[in-house]
């Protein structure tokens, strides 16, 4: 790709760069005990975790970092934060 | 909740920053505010560095960087040129705490005291953490950092965190706002004022580090709450100069923060500094009675 | 029409004429009357401008700056430690690719403090990206502005331009000069079409950052731009000529040249005293020319060669010091001419404001002619 005048860059490119391969511990979501109040995905720094039709969440794999805050901050924890196997 | 989801992709995920950091659910809260009608003005640090390695943007709306002290002064630039040209996007800056509360002081003042229609948004992490945890006028009484370390003849950081909240009321900023990721309706809701409300408006959002600070990557949003409930943090609004709302908390004991983090460590071990924690409980003690923070017995709270 | 009036009230009313949509400056160290003139004139609505009064130089540019990316022609001015003050701004402007124009009242830096005409600010600034125009009197001041309009806003140079003109020499004098009607500086300036700008209905990241896989070739298209700029200035210069009768298709231009021995090279003002020294010189039997570099950045090395190829010795007139080095024009003279043959002598002359008559200039071409030269000239030895 030909170089952009002035490292100008349009929007979309960020997503080329799945940061889900720096985890170490990922997220295990219960969507029995979840309460659908979305705070998991409200506190997401990477924004990847997304609404399902039932209206319980999930993380996005592919970018999820396995921080633990969705973890930290849900209200049921029915996150629980699981040792990654490779 | 629906309200915050919507423009939730604007900033989006693939970005670089640490897991757990709070400048990046900062800037995703931000977008979230404000909508697609906005330019970014960006400050060089942290956030600019993990969201934008060319050609790999995070930012899904028009974003300017230029350097490190003059967000304020393109973002003058940008809203005279709207102006001239009959445009209505928001114009809102964004800058760590080291580019806000120092190097950038003089644009930033100099945009302010102009009363452009902009927005200045400062996610505070209490440090330069970018090239390594060096102290800025952000960094709290007390905290080690790589250029305010702990040592045989040094306890931290000396020094208190500059009141740049004040400073922009001074200029005659019409809305000035503290907020914190740990309450982020609170944070998105303050984003809103701030840009519908004409002339310059300043937020200051705690966006705890937790590589800078030392603590896990999960308890970035306890972090920051726990700065709130121990009166370290304050979450207020200013209309005009004057403190209008400030979040009432029923406070606990400024230890159980500064305990949890590696920055406070030396605080702890190899002995106890009790005056230090004396010290930083009286700075607790002094933003409670500023701000009237404390819950008193039958209050409900805010 | 020629009209009589100072330099930068000349150079206002040409800005007024490019119609510049933000206008950002800083009123001191020092300034020209040139943002003194155009704030008078937004006030008086002349100009459909914002005007940024800004706190300072290094606002004053980055307002440029964020101006431009947003979408509009953008005009400063500055001069001296301002200009230092802009030194990063400079920098980025021109990485960023943004066509700001702004005019340099060249002054000396300190220390010590001195408020008087050199070239040291400026040509300080000649790795900085920007293009470099040096007039020689206040008509070609004036009419470099749209010249520099044109260059910097192509859409394959997008580069920010310095029209520089003497401080004091040609800023604070009164001089015949001819200014366009505003149809016909219309004519040849069209309003401004950004290359990108910042615009909520088509996102782009202005002013990412690149890793050491990108970088150099980030630099080298800027290089790319500046070389692609010569061939950008002849057109616009010819076509200046072609509309107004003042040409100025030469990124150098020689005086006497042609079957001249010994060559001055110089830039801006002092080409005036250089020419009239030359005219008594050559009337007393010496074969003395002169060359003019109008294009500074980018450098016209093979122009500078070609126009000396006859000369046997060049004298550079170096109105600024690269300290622990030389002038730095006649270094790049040097190399211009390297293998030529020419014997190439720098002369640091004129520093701080000092007077250059002409009996100056012949006697620096006495020493040239005796092979002296790679020196302050007129050094006050008495005071050493």
């Amino acid at each position: 790709m030909a170089l952009r005048v002035g490292c100008v860059a349009p929007p979309g490119k960020a997503l080329d760069n799945k940061t889900g391969a720096w985890r170490v511990f990922k997220p295990v979501f219960d969507p029995e005990t979840c309460s659908r109040c979305g705070m998991c995905a409200t506190v997401c720094p990477e924004g990847c975790v997304r609404e399902t039709e039932e209206g319980t969440f999930e993380p996005d794999l592919d970018y999820c970092k396995g921080c633990g805050i969705c973890a930290e901050v849900c209200p049921k924890d029915s996150i629980r934060m699981e040792k990654e196997e490779k | 909740m629906a309200e915050v989801e919507k423009g939730c992709e604007l900033f989006s995920a693939g970005h670089r920053a640490c897991g757990g950091c709070g400048p990046a659910l900062a800037a995703r809260l931000l977008l979230k505010a404000t909508g697609e009608n906005v330019i970014i003005s960006a400050a060089t640090g942290c956030m600019e560095v993990f969201s934008t390695p060319y050609p790999e943007t995070a930012w899904g709306v028009p974003w300017i960087h230029s350097l490190f002290e003059n967000c304020a002064a393109v973002a003058s630039g940008i809203e005279a040129s709207l102006k001239r040209q009959g445009r209505k996007e928001k114009v809102v800056c964004i800058g760590g705490d080291g580019a806000t509360l120092d190097i950038g002081v003089l644009c930033i003042s100099g945009a302010f005291e102009r009363g452009h229609d902009i927005t200045y948004i400062c996610y505070d992490n209490e440090a330069y953490m970018n090239t390594g945890i060096q102290r800025s006028g952000a960094t709290p009484y007390g905290a080690s950092t790589t250029t305010s370390p702990a040592g045989k003849c040094s306890r931290g950081n000396p020094l208190p965190k500059k009141d740049m909240p004040r400073i922009l009321a001074a200029h005659g900023a019409p809305y000035v706002a503290t907020a914190s990721i740990a309450y982020p309706n609170d944070f998105v809701q303050k984003v809103e004022r701030a840009i519908n409300t004409p002339g310059p408006c300043y937020i200051q959002v705690h966006a705890p580090c937790c590589t800078g600070w030392g603590f896990e990557s999960g308890e970035t949003l306890n972090m920051a709450k726990l700065a709130i409930e121990t009166g370290l943090w304050v979450n207020y609004e200013m209309v005009d100069g004057e403190v209008v709302k400030a979040k009432k908390v029923r406070r606990r004991p400024v230890e159980e923060y500064l305990q949890k983090q590696k920055r406070f460590r030396h605080l702890f071990k190899p002995a106890r500094q009790d005056d230090v924690i004396a010290q930083i409980q009286a700075i607790a003690d002094a933003n409670a009675e500023r701000f009237g923070i404390d819950i008193k017995k039958k209050e409900s709270s805010e | 029409m020629l009209e009589f009036m100072e330099g930068s009230h000349a150079v206002a009313e040409i800005v007024k004429r490019c119609r510049p949509q933000v206008i950002s400056a800083y009123p001191i160290t020092p300034q020209t009357h040139i943002v003194e003139d155009l704030a008078q004139m937004v006030a008086n609505c002349e100009i459909d401008a914002e005007y940024i009064t800004v706190e300072s130089e290094f606002s004053a540019l980055s307002a440029c700056l964020g101006a431009s990316a947003a979408g509009s022609r953008v005009y400063s001015a500055t001069t001296s430690q301002g200009l230092a003050l802009m030194f990063e701004v400079c920098f980025n402007a021109a990485g960023m690719r943004q066509p700001i124009v702004m005019t340099i009242a060249n002054r000396s830096l300190g220390a010590p403090l001195s408020i008087w005409n050199d070239q040291q600010d400026s040509i300080s600034l000649r790795d900085s990206g920007w293009l470099q125009f040096y007039a020689q009197d206040n008509q070609e001041t004036v009419d470099l502005h749209m010249i520099a309009y044109k260059v910097c806003e192509d859409h394959d140079i997008l580069l920010p331009a310095f029209v520089c003109f003497d401080g004091f020499i040609l800023s604070h004098t009164y001089e015949p000069v001819s200014l366009p009607m505003q149809e016909e500086a219309d004519a040849y300036l069209p309003a401004f079409n950004p290359y990108q700008r910042l615009d909520a209905a088509a996102p782009l990241s202005f002013g990412m950052y690149a890793t050491p896989e990108y970088y150099t070739e980030f630099r080298y298209e800027i290089n790319q731009a500046q070389y692609r700029a010569k061939e950008a200035f002849v057109r616009a210069g010819r076509e200046f000529g072609e509309q107004f009768g003042r040409d100025y298709s030469g990124l150098v231009e020689g005086y006497r040249l042609d079957d001249a021995d010994i060559a001055l090279v110089a830039m801006g003002s002092i080409c005036g005293t250089a020419k009239d020294a030359i005219d008594e010189m050559r009337a007393a039997g010496r074969k003395v020319g002169l060359l003019n570099i109008r294009v500074f950045r980018p450098f016209p090395g093979p122009e500078i060669a070609d126009a000396l190829k006859g000369v046997s010795k060049v004298a550079v007139l170096d109105k600024n010091i690269s300290l622990g080095s030389g002038g730095a024009v006649g270094t790049e003279v040097k190399a211009a001419l390297q293998g030529s043959g020419i014997s190439v002598y720098d002369y640091i002359i004129a520093l701080g404001g000092r007077d250059v008559r002409k009996r100056d200039i012949a006697a620096v071409v006495d020493l040239a002619e005796k092979g002296e030269g790679d020196m302050f000239y007129g050094l006050r030895t008495e005071v050493l």
